[in-house]
C-alpha cells in the first residue's frame, strides 16, 4: 500500500477478471451533460456491471464527478444544470421525466468528499434514512442500525455512544458512518464520491477494505484522484478527460497496457 | 439463472417499491405543500408592503383631494377650521435629522475607526458588544430620558450659552433665538444623535472590517501613519458601504418616533431658531391620532404618514443599493 | 529635506486625527452611560412588588404596572406566534427554493426596508386594515402589528443562517432519498437551528419595546385584560402616556417600566449573542 509501488503493479497483481457475461446494472449511453450553456459530459457510453467496483480516473475537471452525480440525479437540486442521453438502471432510463428521484437515489446512494453526517446522534444519523421509506418496528430497527454500523465497520467503535452526536465523531469515522447510512437504506448501487480525500492514511485503508467487502452485495462506483487506490480497489476502471470517456476496460489492462496514449500519460504521471 | 444466483436483493427492491408507492405520494404531495407554503410566505411579504401603500394611501385619499399638492406646502394645522398642511412636520421631519447626522455621523464614524484600528484588542470586544447592545434599546428609553434629564440640563447649560455666544452675530442670533424652553428641535436632533449613534458606529464598523488586513498591512508597510491609512484605503475602499450606513442611520432618524414625540414640544410651527419648540411627522401622527375627531384630520395625519414612508422608504432604498454595491463589490 | 518636515507634519496630523476619534468614542460612550445610570437610578428607586401586582392607578395615587407587563407579554407573545413562521418559511423561501430567482431578490429588497420602515406606519396600516374593519381597538390588532415588525428579523436571519448550511449536507441528504421537504426541515434547520433562534430573540427584543405601532391599534386599558378583542394595555404605550402626564406617581412609574423594558431587552440581546455564539464553535 506504499506510494513507491506504482499502480501499474498493484493492478497486475490483481487477478484478471473478464467483464464476459456480467450483468450491466447500469448502462450509460450517449451522455451528455450541461451546466448552463457549456457541455461537460461529451456523449459517454459505459456499462457499470453489478457487483463490481468500477473506479473513475482522470486529471480534476474531466467530468468524472459530473457522471457520477448524474447516476443518481443529484444535479437535478440545481437550476441550469441538466443531461440528455439515456442512463439505465435495470434496463429503465431514470434520466425520463416520470423517473421519481427520491426513489432513485434510495436505490443509489451516494458518499460523498467529505463527510457529512447530519447534525443529530449517531442513532438517528441511521435511522432517519430508514424511517423514511418504512415503518419497522424499534427492535428491528436497532438491529438494522447494528447490521448497518457493522457493515461500515464502524460499530465496534460506536457502540458504547449511539446517542453521541454525529459531528463529535473523527473524520474517518464520519465517513465510515456515512457510508453505513447509505448501506442502511439497502442501496443497489453506491457511488462513492472521492470518499478518501479528506481522510488520513489509516482511514483511507479501512475504507478502502470496506469497498472489497461491500462490492459482494452492491454494484460501486468511486471517483478517485489517487491511481494507486484505483488499482486497488476497482475491477474496471474509467479513465476520462476533458468531458469524454476515453478509455474503459479491466483496471489490469487499463493501468499495465492502455491503448490510449492519453492514459498512458496520465497513469505515468505525465499530466495531471 | 446466474442472475439469480448473483443477486438475492432483486427481489426485494421490486416488492419495496410497490411499498413505497404510497409514501412516494406523500413525499410528494408534502414537498409541493411545503414549497408553495413557502412560496406564499415569500410573496406575503411583498403584499405587506403592497398593503402598507395601498392602505396609506386609501386613508389619505380625502385629505390628498381636499388639499391636493398644498398639503405639503401650507403651514396651517387647525383641526378647528380643517385646514391642515404639512410643512411644519416636514421642516421638523428634516432639521432634526439633519442636526441628527451632522453630530452622529463624524462621531459615529470616530468611534468606529477608534474600535478597528486604535482600540486595544482587549477592549474591541467590550465596546463593541456594548455598542451593538445600545443600538437594541428601544427609542422609548430615549425619549424619556430626554425629557425627565436631558431638556432640563440643555434649559440650564447649553441653551443660555447658545443664546448668549451668538445673540449679536446677525443671521445665527435668530438660529439661536432664546428663551431657553429645554425642548424644542435642537433638543430632539441631540436626542437623535444619540439614539442613532450605536447604529451607525456598529454598522460603519462592520463595513470597515470588511477592508482586507492585506491592503491595510500593505499601506502600513510604505509607511503611512493610521490616519493616513483610513483616510486613503479604509475611507475609499468602504465608501460606498459607509454611505449605505448612513444612509440607514439617516432613515430611522427620519421615522423615529418615540426619541423625538417626548421633546420636541409639538407645536405646529416653522419657527428660525432650532431652539423653539417644532413637531415631526411622526410625533405629529403619535400625538393627535387617537385624539382625532373627523374624517379629514384622520386622513391628514395618514397623508402625513404616507409621506414619511415615502420619504424613508427612498432613502432606505437608496442604502441598501450603496450596501448591495458593496457586497458585490466584495464577491469581486 | 522636505520630506522631513512633511513627515512631522503628518505624525501632527495623524495625532490630531487619532485623538479626535478617540474622543469621539469617550464622548459617544460617556452619553450611553450617562442614559442607562439614569435609568437604573430612577428605575430601581421606583421599583416594588406593587409594581408587579397592582394595575395602573389613576391619576394621582400609587399603583404597578401588572396591566402592562400582562399586556406586553400576551402582545409580544402572539405577535411572535403570528409573525414568526411566515418569517421562517419566506427566509426558507428565498434560501431554499428560490436562491437566484427574481421573486428572491426582490423579496429580499423589499424585506429590507421594511426592516428599517419606520414603524408608526405600521401602526397606521394596521389601523386601516383592522381596527377600522373591526370597528374598535383591540390586542390582537396590536399583536398583528408587532407580528409585521417581527416578519422582516426572522426573514433577514433565516435566511442568512440558511444560507450558512453547506450545500453537501443537503445534497447527502437527498441522496438517501429525502423528499425535498424533509431536507429542509429535518436537516437544514437543524444545522441553522441556533442562527435561527437567534434572530427570533432579537425579534422579540425589537418589538418588546415598540409603542408607536401599538399607540393607534392595541390603545391602552386601565385594567388588566386578557381580552384579545378589546384594547389592552402595554408597557410602552404606559410609559408613553405617564411620561407625559404632570402626576409623579405616573412619572416615577414610567421610569419603572422603562427600565423593565430596557432589562427585557437587553437580557434577550445577550441571550442571542450566547446562543449565537455557541454554534460558532
Amino acid at each position: 500500500m506504499s506510494e513507491s509501488v506504482s499502480a501499474a503493479e498493484i493492478a497486475a497483481a490483481r487477478p484478471v477478471s473478464s467483464t464476459q457475461g456480467l450483468k450491466e446494472k447500469i448502462t450509460v449511453r450517449n451522455l451528455r451533460f450541461y451546466y448552463g450553456d457549456s457541455l461537460a459530459l461529451k456523449g459517454i457510453d459505459l456499462p457499470l456491471y453489478d457487483r463490481k467496483v468500477t473506479a473513475f480516473i482522470g486529471p480534476s475537471g474531466c467530468g468524472k464527478s459530473t457522471l457520477l452525480r448524474v447516476l443518481n440525479r443529484m444535479y437535478d437540486l440545481y437550476p441550469g444544470q441538466r443531461a440528455e442521453g439515456e442512463v439505465l438502471l435495470d434496463g429503465n432510463n431514470i434520466l425520463a421525466p416520470k423517473q421519481d428521484v427520491n426513489i432513485l437515489r434510495s436505490r443509489v446512494g451516494m458518499v460523498f468528499q467529505k463527510p457529512t453526517p447530519f447534525p443529530m446522534s449517531i442513532y438517528d444519523n441511521i435511522a432517519f434514512g430508514i424511517r423514511l421509506y418504512e415503518k419497522v418496528p424499534k427492535s428491528e430497527l436497532d438491529d438494522r442500525i447494528e447490521s448497518s454500523l457493522r457493515r461500515a465497520a464502524i460499530w465496534d467503535e460506536v457502540k458504547n455512544k449511539l446517542n453521541a452526536s454525529g459531528l463529535s465523531l473523527s473524520g474517518g469515522q464520519q465517513q465510515r458512518l456515512c457510508i453505513a447510512r447509505t448501506v442502511a437504506i439497502r442501496p443497489e448501487v453506491i457511488l462513492l464520491d472521492e470518499p478518501c480525500s479528506a481522510l488520513d492514511p489509516i482511514s483511507t485503508a479501512k475504507i478502502e477494505e470496506l469497498i472489497d467487502e461491500l462490492k459482494s452485495d452492491y454494484t460501486i462506483a468511486i471517483v478517485t484522484h489517487n491511481m494507486q487506490q484505483a488499482a486497488r480497489v476497482s475491477e474496471n476502471t474509467a479513465f476520462m478527460y476533458l468531458g469524454d470517456l476515453v478509455e474503459f476496460g479491466p483496471t489490469s489492462k487499463i493501468f499495465t497496457s492502455p491503448t490510449d496514449s492519453r492514459t498512458q500519460d496520465y497513469i505515468t504521471g505525465r499530466f495531471g | 439463472m446466474a442472475d439469480v444466483a448473483l443477486n438475492p436483493s432483486t427481489a426485494e427492491p421490486a416488492a419495496k417499491a410497490v411499498d413505497r408507492a404510497s409514501v412516494l405520494r406523500g413525499f410528494r404531495l408534502g414537498d409541493l405543500a411545503f414549497f408553495n407554503l413557502t412560496r406564499g410566505a415569500a410573496l406575503l411579504v411583498l403584499v405587506l408592503l403592497g398593503g402598507v401603500i395601498v392602505a396609506l394611501i386609501a386613508g389619505a385619499l380625502p385629505a390628498l383631494q381636499t388639499f391636493g399638492f398644498g398639503f405639503v406646502t401650507s403651514q396651517s394645522w387647525n383641526p378647528v377650521t380643517e385646514k391642515f398642511g404639512a410643512l411644519a412636520p416636514i421642516y421638523g421631519t428634516l432639521v432634526t435629522s439633519l442636526i441628527a447626522m451632522l453630530i452622529a455621523v463624524p462621531v459615529g464614524l470616530g468611534i468606529a475607526i477608534f474600535l478597528t484600528e486604535l482600540c486595544p484588542p482587549v477592549l474591541r470586544r467590550p465596546i463593541g458588544i456594548a455598542v451593538e447592545l445600545l443600538a437594541g434599546i428601544p427609542s422609548i428609553i430615549y425619549g424619556i430620558w430626554g425629557l425627565f434629564v436631558f431638556a432640563p440640563f440643555l434649559q440650564q447649560t447649553l441653551q443660555p450659552f447658545l443664546i448668549s455666544v451668538f445673540g449679536n452675530i446677525p443671521i445665527l442670533s435668530s438660529v439661536f433665538a432664546g428663551p431657553p424652553y429645554g425642548i424644542g428641535v435642537l433638543t430632539a436632533g441631540l436626542i437623535l444623535a444619540i439614539m442613532v449613534l450605536p447604529f451607525i458606529t456598529s454598522i460603519s464598523r462592520d463595513v470597515f472590517e470588511t477592508v482586507p488586513p492585506v491592503l491595510k498591512e500593505a499601506a502600513y508597510g510604505v509607511g503611512c501613519t493610521t490616519w493616513e491609512v483610513v483616510r486613503n484605503v479604509v475611507i475609499p475602499y468602504t465608501r460606498v458601504g459607509v454611505i449605505g450606513g448612513v444612509m440607514l442611520g439617516l432613515g430611522r432618524a427620519l421615522g423615529e418616533t418615540m426619541a423625538v414625540t417626548f421633546v420636541i414640544g409639538n407645536a405646529h410651527k416653522i419657527s428660525a431658531s432650532i431652539l423653539q419648540p417644532g413637531t415631526t411627522i411622526s410625533a405629529t401622527i403619535a400625538n393627535e391620532f387617537t385624539e382625532a375627531v373627523g374624517d379629514l384630520y384622520t386622513s391628514s395625519l395618514i397623508a402625513l404618514g404616507l409621506l414619511l414612508f415615502v420619504i424613508t422608504f427612498v432613502v432606505l432604498a437608496f442604502a441598501r443599493l450603496m450596501l448591495l454595491r458593496l457586497e458585490k463589490q466584495q464577491g469581486k | 529635506m522636505t520630506a522631513r518636515v512633511s513627515f512631522a507634519g503628518r505624525k501632527r496630523s495623524n495625532g490630531v486625527m487619532m485623538g479626535l476619534c478617540m474622543a469621539a468614542a469617550v464622548f459617544g460612550l460617556t452619553w450611553l452611560v450617562i442614559i442607562l445610570g439614569t435609568l437604573l437610578w430612577e428605575g430601581f428607586s421606583g421599583l416594588s412588588t406593587a409594581v408587579f401586582t397592582e394595575n395602573t392607578p389613576p391619576p394621582g395615587s400609587a399603583g404597578g404596572l401588572l396591566n402592562a407587563i400582562v399586556g406586553s407579554l400576551i402582545m409580544t407573545g402572539l405577535g411572535v406566534v403570528i409573525g414568526t413562521p411566515i418569517g421562517i418559511l419566506a427566509g426558507t423561501y428565498m434560501a431554499e427554493y428560490g436562491r437566484h430567482s427574481r421573486l428572491s431578490t426582490v423579496v429580499r429588497f423589499i424585506n429590507d426596508i421594511l426592516l428599517s420602515a419606520p414603524s408608526i406606519v405600521v401602526g397606521l396600516f394596521i389601523y386601516e386594515v383592522m381596527v377600522i374593519q373591526m370597528g374598535h381597538f383591540s390586542a390582537i390588532a396590536g399583536s398583528v402589528a408587532l407580528a409585521v415588525i417581527v416578519i422582516p428579523v426572522v426573514v433577514r436571519t433565516t435566511e442568512d443562517m440558511l444560507l450558512l448550511v453547506p450545500n453537501p449536507l443537503r445534497e447527502a441528504a437527498s441522496a438517501l432519498g429525502m423528499p425535498r421537504h424533509f431536507v429542509i426541515r429535518r436537516i437544514a434547520y437543524r444545522a441553522a437551528r441556533a442562527g435561527m433562534i437567534t434572530g427570533v430573540l432579537l425579534a422579540i427584543a425589537r418589538v418588546s419595546g415598540e409603542t408607536a405601532p401599538l399607540l393607534f391599534t392595541a390603545l391602552n386599558n386601565q385594567f388588566a385584560s386578557t381580552n384579545l378583542n378589546g384594547p389592552m394595555a402595554s408597557l410602552p404605550v404606559v410609559i408613553f402616556q405617564f411620561a407625559l402626564s404632570p402626576y409623579a406617581d405616573w412619572q416615577k412609574l414610567a421610569w419603572t417600566g422603562a427600565l423593565i423594558i430596557t432589562l427585557a431587552v437587553l437580557t434577550l440581546s445577550i441571550l442571542a449573542r450566547v446562543v449565537a455564539a455557541r454554534t460558532q464553535k
